[in-house]
């Protein structure tokens, strides 16, 4: 343990009305390490990036960024702690009102007041980055094919030069090519900017190509934590159904929530 | 077997609506007196909100006032007293009309169209996506269409008032055989200045009711296209009712001597 970890849940719980979403997670994620949660559709991955984001509130545990309890900040302090963050969303979520590079320079703009012209500038450069050039820049997201707008989320979640990225979903609705293109901009990306990565999936080629360690999320609980390579020995019969997508198994799926 | 139970989840449900509304007034409204504020998107909404509005509202304040015209010389000619039609057009318009025709005009056109709107960003997470570029969404969205909706209507209602007693002066000097100078003279003679106003009070706090309506609605909307689509129609009926309950409690107000 090299110091305070980066990221710390400690017995986070959410539930939705009667629905208990999030049963008591533990996770740690140390500064620079890249760790991907996996599990089935509905098994409360989303809601656990949202609470640590502050979208939601979760009914109880703690949350530390920097060892800091962020379920405790308000205002001012959460913006301050948002940005250290980047995130990708599943569908990109790119403004459809703004042009591309209005997208990707929008944290610089809005939520650190950078002047227009520069932040226009560092937007291409975060393009190149992710392999788009200058002429998509005036572009409107809407022009863009799936995987040119998840190219610009990336871009997006990367232009402030954030501590923490988060990934949801990253290559869903891709084709496989656009799919690892995708993974190794992640992994460039992200040794580029030396950050802290936790994504959320349910591709497990995704999984092993950008995580250093895997957990698994099985009805709001962690049943399974450990680096990548132990994942096709984890013992774990519930892992095992999952990574091999077997349909026989102990996991049942609740087709009704 | 248990009737209560229905009847008391229906209450709780309302209460729970009663105080989410409540909740984002509160932080829509003192979000309008905080920094940042956006005047660039605050000038963008007035344009969509009041200036695009211009045709629809002054056709309608038109015709209105003509019918108003219409209606009061036939009425009054059971009594002889078709000579009132000039005092009661104006006093029927800026009390009455104008603001209400206007106020629903724009209910139907603006608050479907915010609803709409950031309904398709909640659900295509663009609002989360805010969130994480340390950007508040409340100041981002709705505060500009607040403000502008309240700036904008009353000035939009001013038109439409001019149009409405337009509407009738062409009516009355084209059909009815009224002299257009006796026309002009008797509205302006009688028309007072607490009946401009109350009128112009009253559009400022339908504009109030139509942004706020089209942007919680929207802000809450759940699911996907079906979810907008409730979202919408709820901003617009919320809307009108709220506009003619408050312009029953804003008159018995304004005129109670």
């Amino acid at each position: 343990m090299a110091g305070t970890p980066k990221i710390e849940l400690r017995g986070v719980k959410k539930r939705f009305g009667s629905k208990v979403v999030l049963d008591g997670i533990d996770l740690t994620l140390e500064s620079g390490s890249s760790l991907v949660v996996i599990g089935g559709s509905g098994t409360g991955k989303s809601v656990t990036i949202k609470c640590v984001l502050g979208i939601l509130r979760p009914d109880a545990g703690q949350i530390f960024v920097d060892g800091e309890d962020v379920t405790k900040l308000r205002g001012r302090e959460r913006e301050a702690m948002l940005r250290k963050f980047g995130m990708l969303f599943q569908a990109s979520a790119l403004f459809d009102s703004l042009a591309v590079w209005e997208n990707v320079a929008f944290g610089l703009i809005q939520g650190r007041g950078m002047a227009r012209k520069e932040a226009r500038d560092i937007a291409i450069q975060k393009l190149a980055k992710v392999g788009l050039g200058p002429e998509v820049a005036g572009l409107s997201p809407a022009e863009l094919s799936g995987g040119m707008q998840k190219r610009v989320g990336l871009a997006r979640a990367i232009a402030a030069d954030p501590e923490i990225i988060f990934f949801d979903e990253p290559t869903t609705g891709l084709d496989p090519i656009m799919a690892d293109i995708i993974n190794a901009l992640i992994v460039d990306t992200v040794k580029d900017v030396g950050a802290t990565t936790l994504s959320i999936t349910h591709d497990m080629v995704s999984a092993r190509k950008i995580a250093d360690r895997i957990a698994m999320l099985y009805k709001g609980k962690i049943i399974w934590n450990g680096p990548t390579k132990d994942i096709d020995s984890s013992g774990n019969p519930y892992v095992d159904q999952f990574i091999h997508g077997r349909a026989e198994g102990p996991i049942k799926m609740e087709v009704k929530a | 077997m248990n009737i209560f139970a229905p009847i008391g989840r229906a209450f709780l449900a309302m209460l729970a609506q009663i105080g989410s509304l409540t909740a984002f007034t509160v932080s829509s409204v003192s979000g309008c007196f905080r920094p940042p504020i956006y005047w660039l998107h605050i000038l963008r909404q007035i344009m969509r909100i009041g200036y695009f509005s211009l045709p629809v509202v002054g056709l309608t304040a038109f015709f209105t006032g003509g019918v108003l015209a219409l209606q009061i010389y036939i009425g009054g000619n059971r009594y002889g007293a078709e000579a009132i039609v000039p005092q009661i057009v104006v006093l029927g318009i800026t009390r009455e009309l104008g603001p209400v025709i206007a106020g629903l005009m724009v209910a139907g056109r603006v608050a479907a169209a915010i609803a709409a709107e950031i309904g398709t960003m909640r659900v295509t997470e663009q609002i989360d996506a805010l969130t994480t570029l340390a950007t508040n969404p409340i100041k981002y969205l709705v505060v500009p269409r607040l403000v502008a909706a309240i700036v904008s209507m009353p000035i939009l209602v001013g038109i439409a008032d001019s149009i409405g007693v337009f509407g009738g002066y062409i009516v009355s000097t084209e059909s009815l055989g009224f002299s257009g100078g006796t026309y002009l003279k008797n509205t302006v003679d009688f028309v007072t200045h607490q009946d401009v106003t109350s009128g112009l009070i009253k559009a400022a706090v339908f504009g109030f009711i139509i942004a706020l309506m089209g942007c919680y609605n929207g802000f809450h909307s759940k699911g996907g296209a079906q979810g907008v689509g409730t979202a919408t129609t709820n901003a617009v009926v919320s809307s009108s009712i709220l506009i003619l309950a408050a312009n029953y409690v804003l008159t018995s107000i304004l005129f109670s001597k």
